[in-house]
């Protein structure tokens, strides 16, 4: 299952990464080495097997802990913007979003 | 305030011992402190620190004294420690290792930082780590490569590298660090130091910048298991409120069965315990002095009335793929909240939203986060989820179930952590394979949510460390503590001290 | 192809719909966070760290939430889920601050489920293919920032329940019919507040055309439409511009399109490369959502009368038509007003028909809802009361009902008493009137017998004139021919 130039630029898009030119052809290669260790799981039988999500699941059933329908966080804007790199009253600047 | 203790000695002194001379009066938590603090600023070549503040550490330190004059005499009042990278804090930057977060703060603490502090530990700063928790020698620190104290031409082991380097040179008591596929296990063992990480979901991951969300979790790493006990009862708990994969399961005194166990005596302390020793953990693959070490080790719990039985987990190395697929995959997505909008790194120039997203990206991550990213990105992919990550996570069901197969006939795996000792600073150059090869020991305990201990087990080439490491079932935590300590009290492997901590 | 099928063609093509909406739910907090849900807040005030995705937060779910989840399963008849799982769904935009949504992929917690309603007359069955829990996304906002755009996430982590159908509907009529029943249910039940300019409620329509028979044709889906008068508008455009496009011999691209109301068109988003990978997995964050039966049970058993067993009831107990049962099952306010007034009135006809009638026709013109009707319940069951024991007639009813409206009289004796619209009920004054009438009008009473019907109605309107509108007119005819034999 060898990558081509083409995944990774396709990947790297999804992932919303740039890689330069010089990197593209080093990484397809780390890559390729390490999708070539990964075709080993195709070796083991798997049938009727279900994923195991959440390692404690194996115990038994875990189910999601629901919390009673209360709004009790305050507004905490200011001290959650303190990094923020561009604020301008009260909202996130960024470059324009077109639809 | 005058001491009758020798100020040197201090570093010298394991958790238990300093809260005990804080208790009596001998010293303060102010002295304590400031005196761990120099040490710090004299061994800043070590690369442990990427945050510090005289300030922040010495006014917890006062506080922790007004609760000793007003009478508290709880376990870790006044102890310093400090905090792998990773935990977000209010009072010091967090990083994650990262340029990505670089100068970022926090208006909140992780829950076990809190815990910590509640408990009354003084906080020295922030430690060192691969970015992002991704690396086996914390070369992948955006910010500095860590020393370790043992040999400084060679890696501390990662991700968390500075908070071993820190204990093992005697700069902190104690350190926070995460494991996820190995990152507390793997430096302890290559520092010399004892670590431990919990059952998957024992500690709260609230706070701590998320890598792999089903593997991460935090735990205490320190000179001895009854310094990691005592930390891991402040540390462990339940946390419904903010983290939904945290279990329901009450922390306990650690420390108190280690204590009660030590008092109980008796020449085969460890009589009935079964220690499984895994096939897949002894062959080749392992290089010889890491074995004999592990061995030398073992003879000694049987000493101390264990037996050793046969074991097998045939899937070992499968567990390298498999990590390498599920890991990469939750990063790729927990990751993609890093795009320079409310915090973080963003791109001085860029044209356009995606131009700055891309920019803000490339130029915040490193090299092994951008390929982990990339991989998990690719894994989860339209038409390569069901071959890659869904095969991924079946095959991990296959391995948690392999373990359950051999705690029928022990009741811990014991084995080496690592298979060699620590390699020198830019040895394993640009071969990421190769790194992950040598996670093979310890990422299958990771896919199943096991417990695992790294403990001092003696040395190897070049007089570099060598971690005994034991795997427990779930929630088994004080099995593993108590047989460790039962071995620190029968050996001095723990005790051992580099030459830089003088 | 059936008769009916063949008149809902558009220029001989079938028209092929199905919806997908999104529900804001009536939570206090957010679904995965504690933040309020209070709408018109100041930006990013309503939003914690879960909220901020800032480094370290995690979800947790919200019970109310699921809650109504588990009552609009019901209110449809769907598969309430034992287990449901969430799932991340990933891609970047400015509003998705984590860089994925947490939403239901494989495994939702609703499945199947119907709505039925009514079209012109017919009774229209859409099936639901399933509906989730999601969390919505943080808006952004253009006007006020040149070559920016500043981003507010208090809507982000706002509960969601997406619902989605089959492509089942073949009308536009019948996809607007549908998106107003689902909008009476789901207020009706009160899991979502059902304002479509604040965006509660969220339509997107997936639209396609074939020749009847040929495989389904490549749809495109018209997102955000936010009032049932654009939704029509909107996929009459879309279904003609497909039309023309096949009629050039151009294929349809799946596409997402908005409908601009200035324009009265659709027009293709900018495309999103890659905009179909969201690379779907099982958040690792959320264990399974567990439901069980005796949570189902004790909420069905506590939900109150659903609209459509309600209209059931109102045909088999007060005897009316499928269609009245419907209309006043409107709203769970309309129905509790028409029982009022059946109950205090005891004639449930009538009060059906004044509902419905001049009610709703005094209530649309003002705009009003019937909870602020200026008629209360008591007061149109005293009239009703007055018209079935044959005090006033219908027209005067009417008047009556204007009075009370207006506010220029509260009682309705006193208001028929002021205005003299007593009807004639004593049959020896009437008959005496009529004799009068006859009288004066002898030419007319020659053409009745030569088979002159309007000659007849003259008389009756003299008649009528005589008795100053207060004769029942059924009297006065039959009087008349009676007496004209």
């Amino acid at each position: 299952m060898a990558l081509t130039f083409e995944d990774i630029a396709r990947v790297a898009n999804l992932a919303r990464l740039e890689l330069r030119p010089d990197e593209t052809a080093h990484t397809l290669s780390q890559l390729n080495g390490f999708f070539a260790l990964v075709e080993q799981m195709q070796a083991v039988n798997t049938d009727g097997v279900e994923p195991l999500a959440h390692p404690a699941a194996l115990l038994g059933e875990v189910a999601l802990r629901l919390r009673e329908d209360i709004a009790s966080e305050p507004n905490q804007r200011e001290a959650s913007q303190a990094s923020a790199p561009a604020v301008e009253r009260g909202l996130f600047l960024v470059p324009k979003v077109i639809e | 305030m005058t001491s009758s203790m020798n100020n040197l000695d201090l570093h010298d002194l394991g958790v238990a011992e300093l809260a005990a001379q804080l208790a009596a009066g001998t010293v303060s938590s102010v002295e304590v402190t400031q005196h761990f603090f120099n040490r710090i600023q004299q061994h800043s070549a070590l690369g442990a620190f990427l945050a510090l503040d005289a300030d922040v550490s010495l006014a917890q330190a006062r506080a922790a004294d007004a609760r000793l004059a007003a009478g508290e005499r709880t376990p870790l009042l006044g102890v310093p420690l400090a905090h792998k990278d990773v935990f977000v804090t209010r009072d010091f930057p967090t990083t994650a290792g990262s340029k990505m977060l670089e100068n970022y703060r926090s208006p909140f603490d992780a829950t076990v930082v809190s815990q910590l502090a509640s408990a009354g530990m003084v906080s020295l700063g922030k430690l060192n780590c691969d970015e992002f928790a991704m690396g086996s020698g914390n070369e992948n620190s955006a910010y500095k490569p860590v020393q370790n104290p043992w040999d400084t031409s060679r890696v501390p082991g990662g991700s968390s590298g500075g908070s071993a380097a820190a204990v093992a040179a005697r700069l902190v008591p104690a350190a926070t660090g995460t494991d996820t596929g190995g990152s507390i296990r793997q430096p302890a063992s290559l520092t010399g130091i004892t670590g431990i990480k919990p059952t998957y979901g024992r500690c709260s991951r609230y706070g701590m910048v998320a890598f792999a969300s089903s593997l991460d979790q935090a735990g205490p790493m320190a000179r001895s298991a009854l310094d990691c006990a005592l930390l891991l009862s402040a540390m462990a708990g339940p946390d419904p409120d903010r983290d939904s994969t945290s279990l329901d399961l009450p922390a306990l005194d650690y420390a108190a069965d280690l204590t009660a166990a030590s008092q109980q005596g008796g020449a085969k302390p460890l009589q009935g315990l079964r220690i499984g020793l895994p096939t897949q953990f002894f062959g080749a693959g392992c290089a010889p002095d890491v074995l004999a070490a592990v061995r030398g080790a073992l003879a000694e719990f049987e000493k101390l009335g264990a037996t050793l039985v046969n074991v097998s987990l045939p899937l070992t190395e499968l567990s390298i793929p498999v990590y390498y697929v599920i890991a990469p995959a939750e990063a790729s997505s927990n990751l993609s909240r890093f795009d320079g909008v409310r915090y973080g790194h963003r791109a001085a120039h860029y044209t356009d939203l995606t131009d700055m997203y891309k920019k803000s990206r490339s130029e915040g991550f490193g090299d092994e986060a951008t390929r982990r990213i990339m991989i998990g990105t690719y894994v989860l992919s339209h038409g390569y989820y069901d071959a890659y990550y869904l095969k991924a996570q079946k095959i991990r069901r296959l391995i948690a179930q392999d373990f359950q197969t051999a705690f029928a006939q022990c009741d811990v795996i014991a084995g080496p952590v690592s298979p060699t000792v620590a390699w020198k600073i830019g040895e394993k150059g640009d071969d990421p394979v190769a790194s992950y090869l040598a996670d093979i020991y310890t990422l299958s305990s990771s896919l199943a949510g096991l417990p695992g201990m790294s403990v001092p087990a003696g040395f190897g080439a070049g007089g570099m460390p060598v971690g005994l490491q034991l795997i427990g079932n779930y929630f088994k935590e004080a099995q593993l503590l108590g047989a460790a300590h039962q071995f620190q009290l029968a050996t001095d492997w723990h005790q051992k001290a580099p030459g830089v901590s003088a | 192809m059936s008769k009916d099928q063949k008149s809902l063609l558009v220029q001989g093509y079938e028209v092929v719909i199905g919806f997908e909406t999104h529900t804001q739910l009536t939570t206090q907090s957010k679904i995965f966070s504690r933040a309020s849900t209070s709408f018109g807040a100041e930006p990013n005030t309503n939003a914690s760290a879960v909220d901020f995705a800032l480094p370290g937060a995690l979800p947790v779910m919200n019970k109310g939430a699921v809650q109504r989840a588990i009552e609009f399963g019901l209110a449809v008849n769907a598969h309430i889920a034992e287990k449901s799982i969430f799932a991340r769904k990933n891609y970047f935009y400015p509003d998705l601050p984590k860089g994925y949504q947490i939403s239901q992929f494989e495994i939702p917690v609703v499945q199947g489920g119907v709505v039925e309603f009514f079209l012109d007359g017919e009774k229209k069955s859409v099936r639901l293919v399933r509906a989730h829990l999601e969390e919505d996304a943080g808006k952004s906002l253009h006007e006020d920032f040149i070559g920016q755009s500043g981003i507010d996430l208090n809507r982000a982590g706002t509960p969601l329940l997406e619902i989605v159908t089959e492509p089942d509907m073949r009308s536009t009529a019948e996809a607007v019919a549908y998106a107003k029943e689902l909008h009476k249910i789901v207020t009706w039940i009160g899991i979502c507040d059902g304002n479509m300019q604040e965006g509660s409620f969220r339509c997107d329509a997936n639209v396609s055309v074939r020749k009847p028979g040929q495989p389904l044709g490549t749809r495109r889906e018209i997102k955000n439409l936010n009032s049932f008068k654009f939704m029509q508008q909107a996929m009459d455009y879309e279904i003609r511009w497909q039309i023309e496009q096949i009629e050039d011999g151009h294929e349809i691209q799946q596409a997402t399109v908005l409908f601009d109301p200035d324009t009265g068109e659709t027009r293709s988003m900018r495309s999103k490369e890659d905009a179909a990978d969201y690379r779907y997995f099982p958040d690792p964050d959320l264990p399974p959502l567990v439901i069980g039966r005796d949570w189902v049970e004790k909420t069905r058993s506590e939900m109150s009368e659903l609209p459509r067993v309600m209209a059931a009831r109102f045909m088999t107990g007060y005897g009316l038509s499928e269609y009245d049962a419907g209309q006043l099952t409107q709203s769970k306010a309309t129905a509790a007003f028409f029982e009022a007034v059946a109950a205090a009135s005891g004639q449930a006809k009538l009060a059906s028909n004044w509902v419905m009638g001049e009610l709703s026709r005094h209530l649309n013109m003002e705009e009003k809802s019937i909870e602020a009707s200026s008629v209360g319940a008591a007061q149109l069951a005293a009239l009703i009361g007055r018209i079935a024991d044959g005090t006033i007639s219908n027209n005067a009813a009417k008047q009556v009902f204007e009075t009370l409206w207006i506010g220029e009289g509260q009682d309705v004796d006193a208001i028929i008493e002021a205005k003299g619209l007593k009807q004639m009920s004593d049959n020896g004054e009437l008959e005496k009137i009529i004799d009068d009438v006859l009288a004066a009008n002898a030419k007319n009473v020659e053409e009745v017998k030569a088979g002159n019907a309007k000659a007849f109605n003259a008389l009756v309107g003299q008649a009528m004139k005589a008795t100053k509108g207060k004769a029942n007119p059924a009297q006065v005819n039959e009087l008349l021919k009676k007496k004209l034999g």
